[in-house]
């Protein structure tokens, strides 16, 4: 169906020999990190600029931590799980996170919508290091969103074991990545912004409820444990929680391996999507 | 020389052909104005020529490289000015320019002074660390102008620049253009709507419609072939005078954020 395929790599290894006026040419290797860089701080200023955008992000955990953790905290006391609040907390952090960045995937149809997008796509550099600038920017983000509310979650009364808080952040950051590379594959895409919140409600509400993040996930009816096993998101919460209060399902090294190769998935096919972007 | 030479480019989307067999060529240091008519095929060429769009067929040499088999080198041959705005407004003027910058390889002991210099001309440098959101349309458009001279282009694209900038602002960015024309060689290619503009401002013209180019040459040679007082009648006669239709979503869309100054 006429679909273009952008800048196979052998062509740009070839074009290597070519010579170009060294005004117009800067030292490449330094040129993809510089440009990775750039995109990467450009994500982050913009978050920093867009304080509204912090706060909204940061309501939803902060009810459901609230509202869960205080309207269910004596029933789950009663049924003999200990605090609901250290069980909780993990599950709000590993929420954060997922939807920051996933969230951050709508960013690019922005870019799409007001133009931005076709700077960077005339610009002499490859298009992986430009999907890979950007979602490490995005990656940077949901992290450090995921950091501010586990510090409130201390205020409300989380008590976790602090030699785990290491492990916990390379969770954290794990899913970060995965999610900030699923948003982009999604994004990637899709040409409108309305289009965008109403699958992350369908693919990504779904993943939330179904993970573990909530309830213990043992002891669950067959079909629903096969649900929670085959959620990735599962796996990351079990990591973050196992190292914060020490309660987790299956090994940190099962839920690490699984994170990490979801998150490379996602990153190869969000930049074979980005790739075939058309301006 | 030729600085652009396009030898029977085609784009195709499905069975709609958008660019037809186009061959064309632009001498270094030319001002080109390439004309027509709504959904003519303008904006297609200019994709294809800036290697957004690969041609279904035919090729497209810039600064003699193959956009298709050097296409690093070619955009480093070339700036660009969309026809809609293409500024991150969520920075500041001088973040958008440093960004471009950097993507583009210039090093930084050179782009420090050149995006003073380029801010100065387009006389936005005291507004440098102003986020472009509160930018007017006729200051984005002259931010993406410095933007596009950044990397010392051989050739810079502007695709309907003075759409929606007052006739001051349409004045002032002519003569810089014509300026930097003049004094560095700069090739220019631009689309408008604007055939006085075209006519004042083009050293040659070509006129595109329907995927064809029907007519090129100089504006005064236009006007003889056609026998038309005024390039305007000129391209009237040759593209015909009923209203073409837009069809496409893009169009619609770009209308909004125009509308609405973004």
């Amino acid at each position: 169906m006429g679909q273009v395929v952008f800048l196979s790599f052998p062509r740009r290894r070839e074009s290597r020999y070519l010579k170009l006026d060294s005004r117009l040419r800067g030292n490449d290797k330094y040129n993809k990190m510089s440009t990775i860089y750039i995109l990467w701080l450009r994500q982050l200023k913009r978050y920093v600029r867009s304080k509204q955008r912090m706060f909204a992000s940061l309501a939803q955990p902060l009810l459901f931590l609230f509202a869960f953790g205080f309207g269910f905290g004596s029933t789950f006391a009663k049924a003999g799980e200990g605090s609901y609040i250290q069980f909780l907390a993990p599950g709000i952090i590993a929420m954060t996170v997922m939807f920051t960045a996933v969230f951050s995937g709508i960013e690019i149809i922005w870019d799409k919508q007001f133009g931005f997008l076709k700077e960077t796509l005339v610009a002499p550099v490859s298009r992986f290091n430009i999907m890979l600038g950007r979602t490490l920017g995005g990656t940077t983000v949901a992290f450090i969103q995921g950091i501010i509310v586990l510090l409130i979650t201390l205020l409300a009364g989380f008590k976790p074991a602090l030699s785990g808080v290491p492990l916990a952040i390379v969770f954290m950051f794990l899913l970060a990545l995965f999610f900030t590379a699923f948003g982009t594959m999604i994004a990637s895409k899709l040409d409108d912004m309305q289009s965008f919140p109403l699958i992350i409600n369908f693919l990504v509400m779904p993943l939330f409820f179904l993970s573990g993040a909530l309830f213990p996930i043992v002891g669950l009816p067959t079909v629903f444990n096969i649900i929670v096993h085959a959620n990735p998101l599962s796996y990351a919460v079990d990591g973050i929680r196992g190292a914060l209060i020490g309660q987790h399902v299956f090994s940190f090294g099962l839920d690490a391996l699984i994170l990490f190769v979801i998150a490379f998935v996602c990153l190869y096919i969000g930049a074979e999507f980005f790739k075939r972007i058309q301006a | 020389m030729n600085i652009i030479e396009v030898k029977d480019a085609t784009k195709k989307f499905g069975d709609f052909t958008a660019v037809n067999n186009i061959t064309f060529s632009v001498k270094q240091g030319e001002n080109f104005a390439f004309l027509g008519p709504n959904g003519a095929g303008k904006t297609t060429s200019i994709k294809m020529l800036t290697t957004l769009l690969e041609p279904t067929s035919g090729s497209v040499v810039l600064n003699g490289f193959d956009v298709i088999k050097y296409p690093d080198e070619a955009r480093h041959s070339f700036g660009i000015v969309f026809q809609d705005p293409s500024v991150d407004t969520e920075m500041t003027a001088y973040e958008n320019m440093e960004l471009h910058a950097v993507m583009y390889a210039v090093p930084k002991s050179v782009y420090k002074p050149r995006i003073q210099e380029l801010l100065e001309l387009v006389d936005l440098w005291d507004r440098k660390d102003s986020l472009v959101k509160d930018f007017s349309g006729g200051m984005k458009r002259r931010l993406e102008i410095a933007r596009g001279l950044l990397h010392h282009p051989k050739v810079l694209f502007l695709d309907e620049p003075t759409l929606g900038l007052d006739p001051q602002t349409r004045n002032h960015m002519w003569s810089y253009i014509k300026n930097l024309n003049q004094k560095e060689g700069l090739t220019v290619f631009f689309t408008t709507h604007y055939m006085e503009e075209a006519d004042k401002n083009a050293d040659r013209v070509a006129i595109i419609d329907q995927g064809v180019i029907v007519a090129s040459g100089t504006p005064a040679e236009l006007k003889e072939s056609t026998k038309s007082a005024t390039l305007e009648d000129a391209f009237l006669e040759l593209t015909g005078k009923h209203i073409r239709e837009e069809s496409t979503g893009m169009d619609a869309k770009r209308l909004t954020n125009r509308m609405w100054g973004r």
